[in-house]
């Protein structure tokens, strides 16, 4: 890291000295305005840099897939991106002003992300974008976005090792997931032995990496490690690797289309997941990924995640009866889309407690923004730009929902660069 | 790698392995017969082979609804039903193609290959429209679930020897129809010489476009055995098409024993190193030597002697 945020804080403090006093009159004004509620911040005090903002509307950008491979994945992100729009505005908008979208299609396609976030940012002069999925999909945004000076709200959970001046990671980094689970593994179920399995990408292999470490510290054993390409349906041969080395947990982060053939065969091998021997705990399969495996074949593993729709309290009872009134009843809710849900949201936070709709000053107000209303319970902005949130473990269900079965205590401290990874 | 297992447990996993390559063996056989027919007899190379499978699995997915709501008391028995139903949808599909866009395009086999892709986009868009971006679920009646046991460790599922009793029926119908009927002396006879053919009074249009429904249906037949072991969704078939291709190459393109030899050998090899090495290792291991082969013998493993 470090260059990206040397360069981007030269920026940002290059344009402060004459925004302070803007921000001064601007402080002032809003204390005089909050008596007035209905108070609306002109134009040029909070749009000093050529966003898309007029006396009654604010212009921002949503960039995900919604054709192509990924749109699987990616249009849940978007339905909940729309929903906190329409309910941001129904409460008054952000500094009095309604928000519109530009919607974007990426395709799943990388090249086509950074040539759309260019648009989005050129073009429509976006206040914000809420967008990308894939790490491959941020990656090409991010030297766009940060050559702008654009504001990317990024609703995956992912592997880490990133931390730019322009985003706000909404969702989990690894460290986050990973760690709490297998505390909880070794705890709560006794394990010993672990045995880490995954897609040949990125994402897999950091995450496998953290895991082994922290099991290493832990002083309990991995007996194997495997990756297999993305898209691969045939796990027959590791599924006999597996019930020969007998491990106490099978550590799973298979994502897409090789989750379905993967646990529609460990079920056929005759593995029965509610028997817990070996317990299955999986960081990538969430309640959007059942549907598509089929709660039979996954009933009894464990996932680790900051979210479940299942989740009791009274703001995620609200998001999912407005999601379902929304987008149908038969939507599920996954980890991603309610971390996309808070993009927004987090966006409005930072804006009015800047006062501004200017990128800086958003970025210089988001660290220790609390959002209280957010589906998975209270969450707080690091100073990394990562969420504070709680990990918790779901208990898959036939019908295909998770039963929580266990949340940290604490809030987890995001921690993009966990040590010896630099 | 083998140290402190007991010689008990070490056969055992050597019998499941030995059925894991089987099965692989047999999954490779069903998505590859339909190519090999219609890029062995006609030289058409069919891109949209994936997408002609996941229809037949869409069309178990739609199957499986129907008997659900309708007739649960027939629920058991609805895959056979489906696998019917998929490959008749293939197959009238496939000619459809044929006659408004394949025919056009003999003798271009670049051309017939762009084509086809964009069919294939085509149709991929087509059941993200209908069916939505995320993959369904395809349920599967009981019965077909879990697996056997024969001893303590060995358990075969039954999905995959499902699969198996499929693709063995499927490739022994096909060899009869191609090698012991009319219908197949006639297709050969195009393959190997079509103006002689059609001066003998052989109908070559009626049989190009029989063959290519033909292939179209076997693999919609693949696609709705494949929701028994896969996933369902608008990009799923993309996951096949490389194997498949890989399969049919290596075997010689006209020659389908030599389609059957080479998804034996692949799936062996594949199967194989998997247990001993990682994934992505057993794959790049599996290409090289599937390289090397061809590089040795470019006509695939049994090539057909003809003259051009």
């Amino acid at each position: 890291m470090g260059t990206t945020d040397i360069t981007a804080c030269g920026r940002s403090l290059g344009k402060e000295t004459g925004l302070r006093k803007k921000l001064m009159t601007l402080a002032a004004s809003i204390m005089l305005a909050t008596s007035a509620q209905a108070a609306t911040p002109p134009t040029a005090e909070v749009n000093t840099t050529g966003l898309a903002v007029t006396d009654d509307t604010v212009k921002v950008g949503i960039l995900h897939s919604i054709t192509g491979t990924m749109s699987i994945s990616e249009i849940g992100s978007v339905q909940a991106e729309k929903l906190a729009i329409e309910q941001i505005n129904a409460a008054g908008g952000v500094l009095g002003r309604q928000v519109e979208f530009v919607q974007e299609d990426g395709a799943s396609d990388w090249p086509t992300f950074a040539e759309k976030s260019r648009k989005l940012l050129r073009q429509d002069n976006v206040a914000a974008i809420f967008g990308a999925w894939t790490s491959a999909s941020r990656k090409a945004i991010l030297p766009v976005i940060e050559q702008y000076n654009g504001m990317l709200y990024y609703p995956t959970f992912y592997e880490g090792l990133e931390q730019s001046p322009n985003v706000i990671y909404t969702g989990q980094e690894a460290t986050q997931q990973i760690l709490a689970s297998i505390d909880w593994a070794a705890e709560e179920k006794g394990a010993k032995t672990f045995y880490l399995l995954g897609s040949d990408y990125i994402w897999p292999r950091t995450s496998n990496k953290i895991a082994r470490k922290h099991i290493d510290k832990l002083g309990l054993k991995v007996v194997g490690e495997e990756y297999y390409p993305l898209g691969h349906t045939q796990f027959n041969s590791v599924i006999n690797k597996i019930k020969l080395r007998k491990p106490d947990v099978i550590f799973a982060s298979v994502v897409g289309g090789s989750n379905v053939a993967f646990y529609k065969q460990m079920k056929a091998a005759g593995i029965d997941f509610t028997k817990e021997s070996p317990l299955l705990l999986t960081i990538s399969v969430t309640e959007d990924e059942i549907r598509g495996i089929g709660g039979e074949n996954v009933e009894g593993i464990y996932a680790s995640m900051k979210y479940f729709q299942s989740l009791d309290n009274d703001n995620n009872k609200e998001f999912v009866a407005a999601f379902k009134e929304a987008w149908g009843d038969d939507m599920v809710i996954g980890d991603v889309t309610q971390a996309a849900y808070l993009g927004p949201w987090l966006w409005k936070a930072a804006v009015e407690k800047a006062g501004s709709f200017d990128i800086d000053k958003i970025r210089e107000a988001s660290p220790g923004i609390e959002f209280t209303k957010a589906p998975e319970g209270y969450v707080r902005i690091h100073e990394n730009h990562h969420l504070w949130s709680k990990t918790r473990i779901g208990h898959a269900q036939r019908n295909g929902q998770y039963k929580v079965v266990y949340e940290t205590e604490d809030l987890m401290e995001p921690d993009p660069f966990p040590e010896g990874y630099q | 790698m083998f140290d402190g297992y007991t010689s008990s447990e070490l056969m055992s996993i050597f019998a499941m392995q030995g059925f894991a390559g089987l099965s692989l063996f047999s999954v490779f056989v069903l998505m590859a017969l339909g190519l090999a027919i219609i890029f062995g007899q006609m030289g058409v190379i069919n891109m949209a082979h994936g997408e002609f499978m996941i229809l037949g699995a869409y069309t178990t997915y739609l199957t499986s609804g129907l008997f659900e709501s309708y007739l649960p008391g027939l629920f058991g028995g609805y895959f056979f039903i489906a696998m019917i139903l998929a490959f008749l949808v293939c197959a009238a599909l496939g000619a459809f193609v044929e006659w408004a866009m394949v025919r056009h395009l003999y003798r271009r086999p670049l051309d017939t290959l762009l084509a086809t892709w964009g069919l294939s986009l085509i149709l991929q868009q087509a059941y993200r429209s209908i069916f939505g971006a995320r993959e369904v679920g395809v349920t599967l009646p009981d019965w077909m679930l879990g697996s056997i046991q024969v001893t303590d460790m060995v358990d075969l599922p039954i999905n995959g020897l499902f699969v198996m009793i499929i693709a063995l029926s499927i490739a022994l119908g096909v060899y009869f129809l191609m090698y012991r009927s009319g219908w197949g002396k006639k297709v050969r006879a195009v393959v190997q010489n079509r103006p002689m053919a059609e001066a003998v009074g052989i109908n070559s249009a009626g049989v190009d476009r029989a063959t290519f429904a033909l292939g179209c249906g076997i693999a919609g037949i693949a696609g709705a055995a494949f929701t028994m072991i896969g996933s369902t969704g608008p990009s799923s078939g993309q996951a096949y098409i490389v194997d498949t291709f890989l399969v049919v190459v290596f075997g010689g393109a006209q020659s389908l024993i030599g389609t059957i030899i080479s998804a034996f050998g692949i799936s062996q090899a594949q199967s194989t190193m998997e247990f001993f090495l990682s994934g992505s290792m057993a794959k790049v291991l599996t290409l090289l030597v599937v390289v090397g082969i061809l590089m040795l013998r470019p006509e695939g493993l049994m090539a057909l002697k003809i003259r051009r």
